[in-house]
């Protein structure tokens, strides 16, 4: 029995890990959406929610509630089973990503050697869902929407791994604790300030990979109404939703990570070691925010140019100088 | 210009022939401003054939009007192109002025010149912000309906309405400005340029939005002529035809005003005309409302003008049964109009809104016809889209800035 | 006024005659001459604006002013560089309604003339895509023709299918909002 339970101790703590991670994930999710609503409500002078609770906090859970008891309509010539399925691998996709971040020192769900790797994986997976409900949903506009989200998460795709290969090559490591210690470690503390070019590539191209304004055109609800989901309805709409922006969470926590110094500050909190991963995460998600409320959408041809003209040989010269540096330093 | 279905069936059978991907954007799409269909075959994003297919708010307004006395007919008009309503009720006024040879006093023109620029402003603005919402600029959308809002308050203040005025009657205006829709306006000219600056400091300098505008949607000015283009669409092009300057109208010949042009018709040029319209709009009002002082007191309605009211019935009307619905009540009274045929243009807000009006010389007007500028800006979006993508058609259709409501009457 | 008197030398047999209302000029132009003296107006004398293009019905006209035929298709064309305006109208017979369609010396003439046959039913020869235009495309009559009722007895009949269909989908209505009967 003894041996048993300590056969199982490590599991269990494993499962228990995972459930704190995800709630408190999902929280996030759930106000970074009231966070969002509230800030560019403030942009554009006016209030954001302010019915549900007290300031509108309670928003979002009022939000999901609807979306729950919505009726989930399924279009009558649509592929059923990819239908039902397309949502969830956005999601699974988005949430799996968050297993690898090191929220600090001691917490990172699974500590691998290729957090890296997976990370990519995980965000080229979850355009899977999307250009499956594309094709799935049997409509023209979501069918537009599919295809303009395959051809956009690839070739960003390209530029986001290459702009993390200079981190890569300056940590030594595809480890992302390794990769934090080996930046606390450098001169400058973070890498940003090193790998400005690669930073700038990773923010540009971490915004395109979660579809957001100026490159929302999978979604751009004033040409295909709401792209590649427009058949969805009801709770499937908001795992959609909620795909968004866990990838918005996980995009920003990697760039915590592997730019701006993961949980390390200028001085400790006592009692809260992720105070600074925090800080961090937060204000890289205003940032997204702030982007939103700001600039117009790009067009389709205009996009792709920026993501093989610019963003690809930006991210090749920075791999090229981080290593000429390596060698000569 | 859609095939037949005999047409298809026929190219089915062809070896050759492919199925086109057929878009059927609209009538209920979030950008198309109303109720536009657009029959779109597309080759990937590009844009092969575009054929827009209107009538889906038609209400037969020009029937409608033939069975109406001229001061009924009025409200009709309101109903065109509601985002300035004003000005299509001016337009309509003079139409039946010139008809019946009236002299409008002096206040009521500077009155009406003020509520057509008022309409310019608050229709440019909503221009502006459903263009830049199109093209995904979402802040400049709640910034303009902040100041349009204003605009529309005024209008309440002024008359009661907000959206539907019917503001100006044949023969002047129904009213008279209070002291304190002066101050109002006084107040909204001193601010309105700051916002604007507001507006240009959001986009202007954009990389995205000149991205996204420049150079798209080329007309020439020839072309544009040809395409029967007017209004700040067509003066993008470059051609200075502005009916205020060309036959000046109301008050508009004792302002002074621009009309900016654009240099090479594409859609940045049109915006930035628009742009330009709005301060020269302001400026108009401006000197309108310091006219306004030099004519306190003086009438607002010429003294022939026809009664808004319909006289006192007879006390034993001859009750014509209609053939279907109860009773239509003749022998009341109606002003008459004498024989004759007019056509009055004025420049409004989106463009020339001319007024063909035939009178057979008795109360009810023989023809109205209404030449609405959203109706030829749309029948040239075939022209104007030819080798764009879907992203650039919605960018067309907002910089012709077309209402619906206007287009299918 | 000049471009009417060059119009009339240019071409005699075509001109009908000549009229002014409320200071606008205006000439009635024979259609069988129209595509030419269009032309005309737009190449050489620079009437490069077509404003308007509408139809009349002047069925039980009342006035004091003669109408050779039913109908009157009516042309207001405007100059730009000069500045001038000049109402061209023709006249065309019930039998047989036809007028030569002006698209190819101004496109903007193509929705217009397709209103016209919508509303009036008057055929526009050589003119490439004669549809209906605000009107279904199905639709019976001409609305703006005088002997067309503004009520009719009949209704447009796809109004019923219309209607059963919104009585069929009544049922998944949420509350008790019902489809009018009638």
């Amino acid at each position: 029995m003894e041996a048993v339970l300590k056969m199982a101790t490590p599991w269990l703590i494993l499962i228990l890990e995972a459930l704190v991670l995800l709630v408190v994930a999902l929280l996030h999710v759930a106000y970074t959406t009231y966070a969002e609503r509230k800030i560019i409500g403030h942009m554009q002078q006016r209030l954001g929610p302010n019915r549900v609770g007290p300031r509108g906090l309670l928003q979002p859970i009022a939000d999901v509630v609807k979306l729950v008891a919505k009726e989930d309509i399924v279009p009558s010539g649509a592929d059923k089973s990819l239908f039902y399925l397309a949502p969830f691998i956005s999601l699974v996709a988005g949430a799996t990503s968050l297993a690898v971040i090191p929220v600090w020192e001691k917490f990172a769900l699974a500590n691998v050697n290729v957090g890296l790797l997976v990370i990519l994986a995980m965000s080229s997976l979850s355009s899977y869902g999307i250009i499956l409900s594309g094709w799935a949903s049997n409509s023209r506009y979501a069918f537009l929407g599919g295809l303009r989200a395959s051809a956009q998460v690839i070739s960003y795709e390209v530029a986001m791994a290459l702009s993390l290969v200079g981190v890569m090559l300056m940590a030594g490591s595809m480890n992302l604790s390794e990769i934090v210690k080996a930046q606390v470690a450098s001169p400058f503390k973070i890498y940003a300030i090193p790998q400005i070019i690669g930073f700038f590539v990773f923010m540009v191209s971490a915004i395109a990979e979660t579809n957001r304004t100026p490159f929302d055109l999978p979604e751009a609800e004033s040409e295909l109404v709401a792209g590649y989901f427009v058949e969805y309805s009801g709770i499937r709409f908001g795992l959609f939703y909620l795909a968004e922006y866990f990838g918005m969470v996980v995009m920003s926590a990697l760039a915590v990570t592997c730019f701006l110094g993961g949980w390390a500050g200028p001085f400790e909190i006592p009692g809260i070691p992720f105070f600074w991963f925090l800080v961090k995460l937060y204000a890289l998600i205003f940032f997204y925010i702030w982007v939103r409320a700001t600039l117009p959408r790009y067009r389709y041809d205009q996009l792709m140019g920026l993501g093989w003209k610019i963003l690809i040989p930006l991210a090749l010269l920075n791999i090229v100088i981080t290593g000429l540096i390596k060698v000569l330093v | 210009m859609a095939p037949t279905v005999e047409v298809v069936q026929k190219q089915c059978g062809h070896p050759e022939w492919e199925e086109p991907f057929v878009v059927n954007m609209g009538p209920q799409h979030p950008s198309t401003h109303g109720v536009l269909r657009l029959y779109l075959e597309l080759d990937g994003e590009n844009v092969v054939k575009c054929d827009p297919r209107i009538g889906y708010l038609h209400r037969g307004v020009e029937k409608l009007s033939e069975n109406m006395t001229y001061t009924q007919a009025m409200i009709l008009t309101d109903r065109l192109d509601y985002i300035s309503s004003a000005a299509n009720n001016v337009g309509y006024c003079l139409a039946v002025e010139k008809l019946l040879g009236l002299e409008v006093p002096r206040r009521a023109r500077l009155l009406r010149t003020i509520v057509c620029e008022m309409a310019r402003i608050s229709s440019h603005l909503l221009w502006l912000a459903t263009h830049a919402l199109d093209i995904g600029a979402m802040t400049v959308f709640l910034y303009c309906f902040r100041d349009r809002e204003w605009l529309l308050d005024i209008y309440e203040k002024i008359c009661g309405a907000r959206l539907t005025v019917s503001y100006p009657r044949v023969g002047g205006v129904r009213l008279d400005f209070t002291s304190e829709i002066i101050d109002e306006l006084y107040k909204f000219t001193e601010e309105f340029p700051s916002r604007i600056l507001d507006y240009e400091t959001l986009i202007d300098v954009n990389r995205i939005w000149l991205k996204r505008t420049k150079g798209i949607a080329v007309i020439s000015a020839e072309k544009a002529v040809n395409l029967g283009l007017t209004g700040p669409s067509l003066r993008g092009s470059g051609v200075p035809y502005d009916v205020r300057k060309f036959k000046p109208y109301d008050a508009y010949d004792e302002v002074e005003f621009e009309v900016p042009v654009g240099k090479i018709g594409d859609t940045y040029d049109r915006y930035r005309v628009r742009m330009e319209e709005l301060r020269q709009a302001n400026r108009i009002i401006r000197q309108c409302l310091d006219k306004l002082s030099e004519t306190e007191g003086e009438p607002v309605v010429a003294e022939e003008a026809p009664d808004l009211l319909m006289p006192e019935k007879k006390k034993t009307p001859q009750a014509v049964p209609h053939p279907k619905k109860g009773f239509l009540v003749k022998g009341a009274e109606v002003p008459v109009v004498p024989e004759g045929e007019v056509y009055v243009s004025i420049e409004a807000p989106k463009g020339e809104l001319g007024y063909y009006i035939v009178s057979d010389g008795s109360g009810k007007p023989w023809r109205v016809r209404v030449r609405a500028p959203s109706f030829v800006h749309i029948s040239s979006i075939p022209e104007l889209i030819k080798g764009h993508m879907v992203a650039d058609l919605i960018a067309v259709i907002g910089t012709l800035d077309v209402v619906l409501g206007e287009c299918d009457r | 006024m000049e471009a009417l008197d060059k119009l009339k030398e240019r071409f005699p047999q075509a001109v009908l005659g000549e009229e002014t209302s409320c200071g606008q000029a205006m000439v009635y132009v024979d259609r069988n001459y129209l595509l030419e003296v269009m032309k005309f107006l737009h190449d050489e004398l620079g009437f490069d604006h077509l404003a308007d293009l509408g139809g009349v019905d002047y069925l039980g006209w009342k006035g004091k002013g003669k109408k050779p035929e039913r109908f009157e298709v009516v042309y207001n064309l405007y100059s730009i560089g000069k500045r001038e305006f000049l109402r061209v109208k023709v006249p065309v017979p019930e039998k047989d309604p036809w007028v030569p369609s002006v698209t190819k010396i101004w496109q903007v003439a193509n929705w217009f003339e397709r209103e016209c046959y919508d509303m009036f039913g008057i055929r526009f020869k050589g003119h490439p895509d004669l549809r209906r235009i605000l009107m279904p495309e199905d639709w019976k009559g001409y609305p703006l023709r005088k002997d067309y009722a503004l009520q009719p007895e009949e209704e447009w009949p796809e109004y019923d299918k219309v209607r059963a269909k919104a009585r069929e989908l009544c049922r998944y209505e949420w509350g008790d909002r019902k489809v009018r009967e009638g």
